[in-house]
């Protein structure tokens, strides 16, 4: 069963990239996305399984390398954290299957596009189920690389492969960073697999190693270097700015990659390795902070963008932020238990968006939308859950999981602790009031589109509603469903072994005041934003024209691309213009191949001048090789 | 009166045999001269031939110069067909024309 939930999706991806042709669209489009659906089911078993008997097994598939010390195994590891992570990677990736067969059906590449979503969960599988820091690597790559492929899956746009080039780049950065904490771990432990790693932490807790000229505590150093690649992989605050660009891969890969599965992947390592983050203090303190700013940044942002899929981008990335200060405080299970509702709605959001694209012929500027809630009531009514949920309204899934990040980074009672809160306090006003407004000015208001008639928009066909619509229930229920089990009283029990707390959580029950908060800011952000963006639009205008700065510096998203391309991309250009004009052309080829090719043909063209056809000049040159013959042979 | 010895047969055939060689060269003007200069040169070598078999008393030497006056005589006769196709072919046998060889 664990070998068929792995390799079922590579199965899929296999048959619908070589034979995709030969069998029919259709029939690889049902094919895979029935291969996934099984893995999808077994995975549910499985959760079943972890949730009542405790399940845990550690399958061996091969022995990989084995070079003196360096043992690394192929294994399908699955405890408490990976069943988890099984659950939303192959039940989004189904519905999302299943999605994609409407979404794409005028697109002429069904085929390669199902053929790498498949290849893609195969390698998520792989990212979760490794027991160890090299085949978690390699399932790190192989979501990169096909993330990659999806971004660019329109590879006739510019834009898109742009996108598709940056977030790769974007992630070089993080994976760098990344490699090296691999490399630190083996050098000091000997071992890249997590039982022995985990185990030996504690061993290792006070040491200190000089990295770079500066001494660090050999953990913190290893924490904050994991935490780099998570921050590239997870789109946090520095490392963001592939997220938003990657938005131009059509609609169902934004949400499975970017919003449910591969972005999360940064949060399921901090998790992962909980054992060692728990020995460094610093670590988890950094990892709050990227966590606050991110979530406090990306909501700023959303707050004014017009394009409906950044929108949503921005918020995954505020979203990310929470759970990353939800693990820096060491509430892991909580941050799990965001992950996993977060997956159910972000995805259904983003569904819900491509529906209301492909409603609207492909327009994604949501001020050219408005007034078409009644044309298209389902995809409201679905969108309408997903904001609820994602702004944390009262009893959908989002409530307990942002609710409980924040109860529980007030309870954790340090510095650090109360800032997270009061962020996340503030971030949910921000999404409430961003949400709301995608919502506002996506379905009320006046309609605003010149280039489609009013009466042309319908709604999508089901293939693409009922995935959706399985996503809302999702939406709804996660939350109310797991919550005793995730972070409930008993949650230690069900985590078992695989996330690992050195302080007791606080038990007690958070002041009544703080638990109020929330719920009372985010529905009341409803009226307020309607006010705003529907009723009186003029105390907007006059807040954004007052306000001039502060608008243009949030549109701009804080100019972070500005000033990437100021301090990095500028010089490094410079740079390599100044290698290649310089080094390359000038030294390299000059005295290199060119000079070596310029020196021949000298020579080869004195050689020419011998050779003048005349009969008169070969007989003399012959002559004149004998005489020196025997000259010579004379002489002698 | 002097005695004509080996060197002066030697020195003769040399000097023709020069003739020979510097005609290939200098001669701008024709092919068929070129053929001449090495009918020359075959001349000096029979020379060389004919006067070291009666230096050595060996007839063998003369017999040779016989089948080589032969070879010559055939050869001319294959040398001047050529220079008869290469004028119908091209309209001039002119040496400083003929350079058909250069790459």
């Amino acid at each position: 069963m664990d070998y068929a939930i792995v390799f079922l999706p590579l199965i899929g991806s296999i048959i619908s990239s070589f034979f995709g042709n030969k069998i029919g669209t259709k029939t690889t489009l049902i094919f895979t996305t029935l291969l996934v659906s099984i893995s999808a089911i077994l995975s549910l078993i499985i959760f079943y399984e972890v949730i009542n008997h405790g399940y845990f097994s550690n399958r061996l598939i091969f022995n990989w390398i084995s070079s003196g010390k360096f043992n690394v195994n192929w294994s399908i590891y699955i405890d408490t954290l990976t069943s988890v992570m099984l659950v939303v990677i192959t039940f989004i990736s189904s519905v999302i299957h299943l999605y994609s067969i409407g979404y794409m059906s005028h697109d002429p590449h069904q085929a390669r596009f199902i053929s790498y979503l498949s290849l893609f969960t195969f390698s998520m599988l792989t990212l979760v189920t490794a027991d160890n820091f090299l085949q978690l690597f390699f399932g790190w790559e192989g979501v990169g690389l096909c993330s990659y492929l999806l971004i660019g899956f329109w590879y006739k746009k510019p834009s898109a492969n742009a996108a598709a080039i940056k977030a790769f780049i974007v992630n070089r950065v993080g994976d760098f960073a990344f490699a090296i904490g691999i490399f630190l771990i083996f050098l000091f432990y000997q071992t890249l697999n997590y039982d022995e790693v985990f185990s030996q932490t504690a061993l290792l807790a006070q040491k200190e190693i000089v990295f770079i000229g500066i001494e660090f505590n050999l953990i913190t150093l290893i924490c904050l270097l994991l935490f780099v690649g998570a921050m590239g992989k997870s789109a946090q605050i520095l490392l963001h700015t592939w997220l938003p660009d990657a938005m131009e891969g059509p609609t169902p890969v934004s949400a499975l990659i970017h919003a449910a599965t591969m972005v999360t992947a940064g949060v399921f390592l901090i998790i992962r390795c909980s054992p060692i983050f728990e020995y460094s203090v610093t670590a988890l303190n950094i990892v709050a902070s990227v966590g606050m700013i991110t979530a406090f940044f990306a909501a700023t942002v959303a707050l004014v963008q017009n394009d409906i899929k950044k929108i949503i981008a921005y918020s995954t990335c505020s979203q990310l932020g929470y759970m990353f200060f939800a693990a820096g405080i060491g509430a892991y299970h909580v941050a799990m238990f965001h992950l996993f509702t977060h997956a159910f709605f972000k995805a259904l959001l983003f569904l819900g968006a491509g529906c209301v694209i492909h409603s609207f012929k492909e327009e994604q500027d949501i001020s050219l939308m408005g007034g078409v809630w009644k044309k298209i009531p389902i995809t409201y009514t679905l969108m309408v859950i997903g904001t609820l949920a994602l702004t944390g309204f009262p009893l959908l899934s989002g409530y307990y999981s942002k609710d409980a990040i924040i109860e529980f980074a007030y309870l954790k009672g340090s510095t650090v602790g109360y800032y997270s809160a009061a962020v996340g306090i503030f971030t949910a006003l921000l999404t409430a009031i961003y949400s709301w407004r995608l919502i506002f000015k996506t379905f009320h208001g006046k309609y605003n589109n010149k280039n489609n008639k009013i009466t042309l928009i319908h709604e999508s066909t089901l293939v693409m509603l009922i995935p959706t619509a399985i996503l809302a229930v999702g939406a709804i229920f996660v939350g109310i469903a797991f919550k005793e089990t995730f972070i409930g009283m008993g949650s230690s029990e069900f985590w078992g072994q695989s996330i690992l707390f050195l302080t007791k959580f606080n038990q007690e029950h958070p002041p009544s005041w703080l638990v109020v908060t929330t719920p009372t800011i985010v529905t009341l952000s409803i009226p307020v934003s309607y006010y705003l963006f529907i009723k009186n639009e003029k105390v907007l205008n006059t807040l954004i024209l007052k306000n001039k700065f502060i608008y243009n510096f949030l549109l701009n998203k804080w100019y972070f691309d500005e000033l990437y391309k100021y301090i990095f991309i500028e010089p490094l250009k410079k740079l390599g213009l100044f290698f290649w004009k310089k080094g390359d052309i000038n030294i390299i080829d000059r005295y290199g191949p060119d000079g070596i090719s310029k020196i021949v043909k000298i020579l080869s063209d004195k050689a020419v001048k011998f050779q003048s056809g005349y009969l008169y000049h070969y007989a003399f040159i012959m002559l004149i090789g004998f005489s020196i013959l025997l000259t010579y042979l004379i002489i002698s | 009166m002097i005695e004509i010895t080996l060197e002066h047969y030697l020195i003769l055939s040399s000097i023709i045999f020069t003739i020979g060689i510097v005609g290939i060269f200098l001669n701008r003007k024709n092919v068929i001269i070129i053929l001449m200069s090495i009918e020359l040169m075959i001349v000096a070598v029979n020379i060389n031939l004919v006067s070291f078999s009666i230096f050595l008393q060996d007839l063998s030497g003369q017999v040779f110069t016989m089948f080589i006056l032969t070879v010559a005589a055939a050869e001319a006769a294959v040398g001047l067909a050529i220079i008869v196709i290469y004028y119908k072919n091209k309209g001039s046998i002119n040496v400083e024309q003929i350079s058909s060889l250069k790459g």
